[in-house]
């Protein structure tokens, strides 16, 4: 069990506040906007930086502690951490990445066989390619079996393809190890396949704590479709109007009656939604 | 006259490579302390070790001349304590050099530095290596090329100054006398022949270190 209980103020006006307790085996997602203090946070439990005040408690162990004027060094603290930009070692070959860590060649020959890159394992980063890169480092940092592995969007530099492999491998690892972990990412999808719990972090503060489906589908969605899109076009035709919307990189039409466009006008922001009755689904191969 | 242009041409490798030695020491430490520092007073550091690069050698040469001279508290000092003697001896010529080319390896080195990632040194971190570790084993190995860049170039200024030595050294023969001194005397006793060597061998020795360096470099870098 890992007991948080810290302030850190990050602004003039940005308090992070956060008195929370995580569940050992947990695989936990900070979520909400940038600025909101989720990689901070990450910092400052993985030991990278100091709260103002508080205390930190992991498994019964203190690892921070204000009153006492405890900061366990970060190299002290059993943690894996996954950074947003791979950080292998350039001077070193993947298998010597792994031994840095800690020597021990049986567990680095059992992680290359997990994620099946035990035949690269004499490469160097440069001949890497990003996806395999970011596998090697989440490797890298089960080597000492942390406590405790923190992913800082530890996907968020991959292709759509290389991401949904390397969460099913999370996924899988996460599973197999049972490792506490925590992830920031700003990714719904990636946080309901991975995580059994989400923090939804505002402005430094936790404003929600919740599955993952409590937080995104029963709040938010009433079987029906909302998107935020913009109008390009208004064309009216006898009782109709044909509208030409803008929303994300997709553009559409659609229809209305004439007496409702006559509010609206081109530039437009508008809300549609629509009931999810009778959509069609269909799985996107990639 | 054969032996004493060897003499005169050892004594300028000995002189650079005792400079360069002595600097990689003591330089590596400076500019890492330049790279990461949050000191306000940063801008200070910087200026003065690279107070060189626009001072004129003569200048410097001064100075020294003044305070490392046996009528100086300093200079007798040193003398009387550890029997360090600055001025017209190779181990001044040795000091003189080190300030002077002080910047031509720190500055090299110090944008080494900078130009890892802050994440590399903390995934070090979170790996359990301490400062001193990742300091060996992770942040050297990668500036490998500002590494030889900085010896090589202090290595090469260090042959080819003149007004430091000049001021602070003089002109004995297997002592203080270095090539780029030799040619100077030689011209002005006009003889052009033995300054033309002098001039031949530093030009060559110029050419062949900068294109070791940039092959190297070109090999290293990934």
């Amino acid at each position: 069990m890992i007991k948080i209980d810290i302030k850190k103020r990050l602004a003039k006006d940005l308090l992070l506040k956060v008195n929370r307790v995580i569940q050992k085996g947990d695989f936990l997602a900070l979520f909400g906007e940038s600025g909101a203090g989720k990689t901070t946070l990450l910092r400052i439990l993985s030991g990278l930086e100091r709260p103002d005040e508080g205390k930190i408690v992991v498994e019964g162990e203190v690892w921070f502690d204000s009153q006492t004027g405890f900061n366990m060094p970060v190299q002290k603290r059993k943690i894996g951490f996954v950074f947003q930009d791979y950080t292998l070692f350039p001077n070193m070959s993947v298998y010597e990445n792994l031994l840095f860590a800690k020597n021990d060649r049986q567990k680095a020959d059992f992680l290359l066989k997990l994620i099946e890159l035990d035949k690269l394992k004499d490469r160097y980063p440069h001949q890497l390619s990003g996806g395999q890169k970011q596998r090697v480092a989440l490797i890298r940092a089960l080597m000492r079996e942390p406590k405790i592995l923190f992913l800082d969007e530890p996907l968020s530099a991959l292709d759509v393809k290389m991401r949904s492999k390397l969460q099913d491998e999370l996924a899988q690892i996460h599973k197999r190890l049972g490792v506490t972990t925590i992830l920031v990412s700003h990714e719904i999808s990636e946080i309901f396949k991975l995580c059994n719990k989400v923090f939804v972090l505002e402005k430094g503060e936790i404003k929600k704590e919740a599955s993952p489906f409590e937080i995104f589908v029963e709040a938010k969605v009433a079987s029906s479709f909302k998107f935020d899109a913009t109008i390009l076009d208004l064309k009216e035709e006898d009782f109709l109007c044909v509208l030409t919307l803008s929303f994300g990189s997709n553009i559409i039409k659609s229809v209305i009656p004439k007496e409702e466009a006559k509010e609206l006008k081109i530039g437009d922001k508008v809300l549609v939604s629509s009931k999810a009755f009778n959509p069609i689904i269909q799985k996107i191969e990639f | 006259m054969e032996s004493d242009f060897l003499e005169t041409l050892l004594l300028t490798f000995k002189l650079a490579f005792v400079t360069t030695s002595i600097l990689l020491v003591i330089g590596v430490p400076i500019s890492y302390f330049l790279a990461y520092t949050k000191s306000k007073l940063k801008p200070i550091f910087e200026t003065i070790v690279s107070m060189p690069l626009v001072l004129p050698p003569t200048v410097l040469g001064f100075y020294l001349l003044l305070f490392f001279s046996p009528e100086s508290y300093l200079g007798r000092f040193l003398e009387e304590s550890i029997g360090f003697k600055a001025v017209f001896t190779f181990e001044g010529l040795v000091l003189g050099s080190i300030i002077f080319s002080l910047p031509f390896l720190v500055q090299p080195i110090q944008s080494g530095f900078e130009t890892i990632p802050k994440s590399l040194i903390e995934a070090s971190y979170t790996l359990g290596k301490g400062k001193l570790e990742t300091f060996f084993k992770v942040l050297l190995p990668n500036i490998k090329p500002s590494l030889i860049t900085g010896v090589v170039l202090s290595f090469a200024h260090t042959i080819g100054e003149f007004g430091v030595v000049l001021m602070i050294g003089g002109n004995i023969p297997g002592e203080t006398k270095v090539a780029s001194i030799a040619i100077y005397d030689e011209v002005e006793a006009l003889n052009y022949d033995i300054a033309n060597r002098y001039a031949l061998v530093l030009l060559s020795v110029s050419f062949l270190i900068l294109l070791i360096v940039y092959t190297l470099n070109k090999k290293v870098r990934v």
